[in-house]
């Protein structure tokens, strides 16, 4: 019991929050980079044009069954070969960007897939171009069966900022690592506070994907 | 790239079988406790259901690595010495069975409900109307989802990088700091990822066209 009075001082505490800010910060960049890149690959992948969308097919294919941990490695130890440093925490959004950019984009070219073809149809032969057509009728539809799939996404992506620790991101594992390096017996203390951490925020989003869903049905 | 497959073949192709092996106990684990939750779940019985909802949603929305790190730091510490790949593969399996187990419930609750009221009303009793009726049509509807799954947990068991599971990322860490040739490494490290998952990826994809 002790132990965990002196593990949640106020400084440890605070240390772990400091943890905590970057992983949100990192996340939430993310997060909306993959979102944007993700939209347009899923896009061009269900448009169907010629020679591009191959190409990105094959790109999203391959990167999506590569684990991530390979793709933060590949950023921070590998691209430096070719003459770009990035610190830990652009390899960090660099490569989770990448990465679930590529998850995002089969959940959007699966979106988009279930939508009713008669919806673009009919809007085409009510004289809306295809891009119009796409983006007044057919996109607004796909978004909404895509929420689910598209905030589990963005849960995984939270808690797999945790792999960055290995490139030194001043994350929240890293973190807890450090106040635990300091004295064995905050151990148990700082896993029990970190996956509190963790699980707070995780859930919260997947409270608000349900409310989300529930007021769009 | 060739240079590295000549020279540290034997490393990568341990690590490429550490890799599966991890994959296929923690494949099978996962698949008996997510399946046994996922009973739980949906049991009259509000005890299970209640047990089965707090695991789920605890396994779920916590990194997979602090469930091994804790496995690996904090369990030595109080009961038993365990090795990286144990304590990887332990993580591994509980992760995953989260999801499994939320997958295995929505395909149970895709079958009919009238397929167990029949069943009942012929006289078998519920564990066995669960397990000769509902189950065997659930699986029919989750082998795509599951099979994504496995995906997943091939490409998480690289956690074991942490802990000194010896796996292929482990292996890819020591190779690109000994060859100092981290790139081509890497590239010949993703490669073998590639040669488990792309395949399993696209036969998913085909069995989810020819069941939808």
């Amino acid at each position: 019991m002790k132990d965990f009075i002196n593990a949640y001082s106020w400084i440890n505490i605070h240390y772990l929050l400091q943890g905590l800010w970057i992983t949100v910060a990192v996340s939430v960049v993310s997060i909306l980079g993959s979102y944007v890149l993700g939209s347009i690959l899923g896009i061009i992948r269900y448009v169907n044009i010629k020679i591009v969308s191959p190409i990105v097919g094959l790109f999203i294919d391959i990167i999506r069954n590569l684990p991530l941990l390979l793709i933060i490695f590949f950023t921070y130890f590998g691209l430096p070969n070719l003459g770009f440093r990035p610190s830990s925490v652009w390899a960090t959004i660099l490569a989770m960007t990448v990465f679930e950019s590529t998850m995002i984009a089969e959940i959007v070219r699966s979106g988009i897939a279930a939508v009713d073809p008669g919806q673009m149809e009919g809007a085409r032969a009510n004289g809306l171009s295809y891009g119009q057509a796409m983006y007044h009728i057919v996109l607004p539809q796909a978004m909404k069966k895509m929420i689910p799939a598209l905030v589990s996404q963005f849960i995984s992506l939270i808690k797999d900022t945790s792999l960055a620790t290995i490139i030194v991101l001043p994350d929240l594992m890293h973190n807890a690592q450090i106040v635990y390096g300091q004295n064995s017996t905050y151990i148990l203390p700082m896993f029990l506070m970190i996956a509190i951490m963790y699980f707070i925020v995780c859930y919260a989003l997947s409270l608000l994907s349900r409310s989300l869903d529930r007021r769009m049905s | 790239m060739i240079a590295i497959f000549h020279n540290y073949g034997s490393l990568l192709l341990q690590g490429f079988g550490q890799t599966l092996l991890c994959s296929v106990i923690a494949l099978i684990f996962s698949l008996i406790i997510g399946s046994m939750f996922a009973i739980f779940e949906t049991t009259p019985i509000k005890f299970l259901r209640v047990i089965a909802r707090i695991y789920i949603e605890v396994f779920r929305n916590i990194p997979l690595l602090v469930i091994t790190m804790f496995f690996f730091v904090v369990i030595p510490m109080f009961i038993a010495k365990i090795n990286g790949f144990t304590a990887g593969t332990i993580g591994l399996t509980i992760y995953t069975s989260a999801f499994i187990a939320e997958t295995v419930r929505s395909g149970i609750n895709s079958v009919d409900p009238g397929q167990m009221e029949g069943a009942r009303a012929n006289g078998l009793s519920w564990w066995q109307a669960m397990r000769h009726i509902v189950l065997p049509q659930a699986f029919r509807y989750v082998i795509p989802p599951l099979g994504n799954q496995f995906i997943n947990l091939v490409k998480n068991s690289s956690v074991l990088a942490f802990v000194a599971g010896f796996d292929l990322m482990y292996q890819g860490n020591v190779i690109a700091s000994d060859s100092l040739n981290t790139m081509s490494t890497y590239i010949c490290i993703g490669i073998l990822y590639l040669i488990i998952t792309l395949p399993l990826s696209y036969w998913m994809r085909y069995l989810e066209k020819k069941l939808a």
